[in-house]
């Protein structure tokens, strides 16, 4: 297969008639979505878009998706915007990216015409109305490869430009397979979206739903404020399968939501994007006994996902969850700042090689060529890994443990310190809700941002002064309302820093 | 019995540059985001000493400042 769209054809064959995806506003069936794909393609087809960027201007809705697979049948590729974003941050991406055509909906025109782009704009409820012209896609289809691009998924880079990942066909292809199999996902899957499609962790749901006929199901944002309603429409919609950032997870956590409605119907709980605090997971598999956890690690980079842990004992409240091992067609490496493998045990960088690795940073040559580089561990041939940044070692059960980034190791008091691990120390703590802990570096001083009970601390205090050495005991402790989110869900540690600067 | 003044003060506490009327929609259209929803719901709590249990936790409870009223003074009554 080299086409992300022949898994399209094949399900629209098999599984027609069966709901794909669906949103507030309603639900599509696999044969409703190949047309409209096959109208969307045709209208993009004729604005010529072969193997060019398409700016996506649309909400976290059906048509979105629906406009991502039109993109792809023209023979494009595409990057989806956050219309929630202010114009100037959504022009660092268009400045970057130079799409060759914009799609919009009438909502979003305005703020579209706003974004003062240079390529024309389409309204996609004119596309749709589009007669398909099957010969033309036939023809774009022949001459696409597996090593087209399919989309540019833009990091939110915290400072300066944001990064392109540019990721080909073969990669979804690929990851997809792996995603399908690992997690037995089927025709019978009904996903709970929470992610938005401009966040890498969404590929997993929509392209191992093409794959395998599984059903999209994307969850109002809004519901995620209330917890039971939120479990409440997951039972509506029969979802039985979750990829969720562990943020999200935890706001069911916080309010004990489970215990307060039916429970939905859930089979399989998977979690990316950020550590998961144990006594999340906790919680959800108290009243999951039989469903799979796992633990998903990797950057947009690999796809979406490079290792990956199936949660096969208990844990305790302030233990970590190990991110595992590597997934098929995806090799890792840990290397010393030397360029050496790693003895066991010790801590080096995660480093992925295979079919995931995206082709590189789009129209960031320099950029590229500092993550993506020469296996040194291949002297034989050409071989590139990716640098993931991310510090790693392995346990003496032989699985990996987060260490936390390259670049965000702390120097404190002489010492190297991991800042996940005091969040880990805190975790357990009866009446924590939640908690982040950043390094204050114009004081020096480490400060631990939790949300929960008043007067915690002086709980807190004692309790990791009895797990953690001085020089990681934090110097401020500040209780939050709650906690700041990035637009992807996840603890928003920028919003923090800028905190640390208000005290 | 509370009042709607009351609410709004802890509105713009949560988000200071905020006006709203009453009965403006805040959840659908995005005024209030999840960070501030949770916000309004522990200030809730803390200036009323009220328990808010996850069954009041609904959308058609917070979705103006009426409604965030009406749910104070049934929590407080």
């Amino acid at each position: 297969m080299k086409h992300i769209l022949a898994l399209l054809d094949r399900t629209v064959r098999r599984w027609g008639e069966r709901p794909a995806f669906g949103d507030e506003h309603g639900t599509l069936t696999w044969n409703q979505v190949g047309q409209a794909v096959q109208s969307l393609g045709t209208a993009l087809a004729h604005a010529g878009v072969q193997r060019r960027p398409v700016a996506l201007y649309l909400d976290h809705e059906v048509p979105c998706l629906l406009a991502m697979l039109g993109t792809l049948a023209a023979g494009g590729f595409y990057t989806v915007l956050d219309t929630a974003q202010p114009p100037e941050r959504v022009r660092r991406i268009t400045n970057q990216l130079e799409p060759v055509l914009l799609v919009t909906d009438a909502a979003h025109r305005q703020a579209a015409d706003a974004l003062d782009l240079t390529c024309p704009l389409l309204e996609i409820d004119d596309a749709l109305t589009c007669s398909p012209d099957p010969f033309l896609l036939q023809k774009l289809r022949e001459e696409a490869i597996d090593t087209d691009l399919a989309y540019v998924l833009f990091t939110s880079g915290s400072t300066g430009t944001p990064k392109g990942v540019a990721v080909q066909h073969r990669a979804v292809l690929a990851y997809s397979a792996w995603t399908a199999g690992t997690f037995a996902i089927d025709e019978t899957t009904v996903f709970g979206n929470q992610t938005p499609f401009y966040f890498s962790m969404s590929v997993t749901d929509l392209y191992t739903a093409l794959r395998t006929g599984a059903q999209v199901q994307i969850l109002p944002k809004r519901l995620f404020s209330f917890p039971v309603q939120l479990l409440d429409y997951l039972t509506t919609h029969e979802v039985n399968t979750l990829y969720w950032v562990p943020s999200a997870l935890g706001g069911v956590v916080r309010w004990k939501a489970l215990d307060y409605t039916a429970l939905p119907p859930l089979r399989t709980i998977l979690f990316a994007g950020e550590t998961m605090p144990t006594p999340y997971l906790n919680y959800w598999r108290a009243h999951y006994p039989a469903a799979l956890f796992a633990n998903l690690f990797g950057p947009t980079e690999t796809t979406d996902i490079c290792a990956y842990y199936i949660v096969d004992r208990e844990f305790a409240d302030d233990e970590p969850l190990p991110i595992g091992r590597a997934c098929d067609n995806c090799g890792l490496l840990v290397l010393t700042e030397d360029g050496r493998e790693a003895a066991p045990g010790q801590v080096g960088e995660l480093c992925a090689r295979g079919s995931f690795l995206a082709a590189g940073y789009y129209n960031m040559p320099d950029k590229t060529a500092e993550r993506f580089c020469p296996n040194p561990l291949q002297p034989h041939y050409p071989e590139i890994i990716y640098r993931t940044g991310d510090l790693v070692r392995y346990d003496d059960q032989g699985l990996l443990q987060y260490m936390g980034r390259a670049d965000n190791q702390i120097k404190h008091m002489g010492y190297r310190i991991e800042l996940g691990e005091i969040e880990t120390a805190a975790f357990g703590q009866e009446g924590l809700q939640s908690c982040a802990c950043l390094y204050d570096a114009p004081r020096d001083r480490l400060v631990l941002f939790y949300t929960g009970k008043k007067g915690l601390e002086e709980a807190l205090r004692p309790r990791l002064a009895a797990r953690l050495p001085a020089y990681m005991q934090p110097g401020a402790y500040r209780r939050l309302q709650a906690m700041p989110q990035n637009q992807n869900g996840k603890i928003d540690r920028a919003a923090l820093r800028a905190l640390c600067k208000e005290d | 019995m509370h009042t709607i003044e009351e609410i709004m003060n802890i509105l713009s506490e949560v988000k200071p540059d905020l006006t709203v009327a009453p009965d403006e929609e805040l959840v659908r259209t995005g005024v209030l985001d999840s960070v501030d929803i949770m916000s309004v719901v522990m200030a809730l709590a803390e200036e009323f000493d009220l328990e808010i249990s996850p069954l009041d936790l609904k959308e058609e409870n917070f979705h103006t400042a009426n409604a965030i009223l009406a749910l104070v003074n049934r929590l407080d009554d």
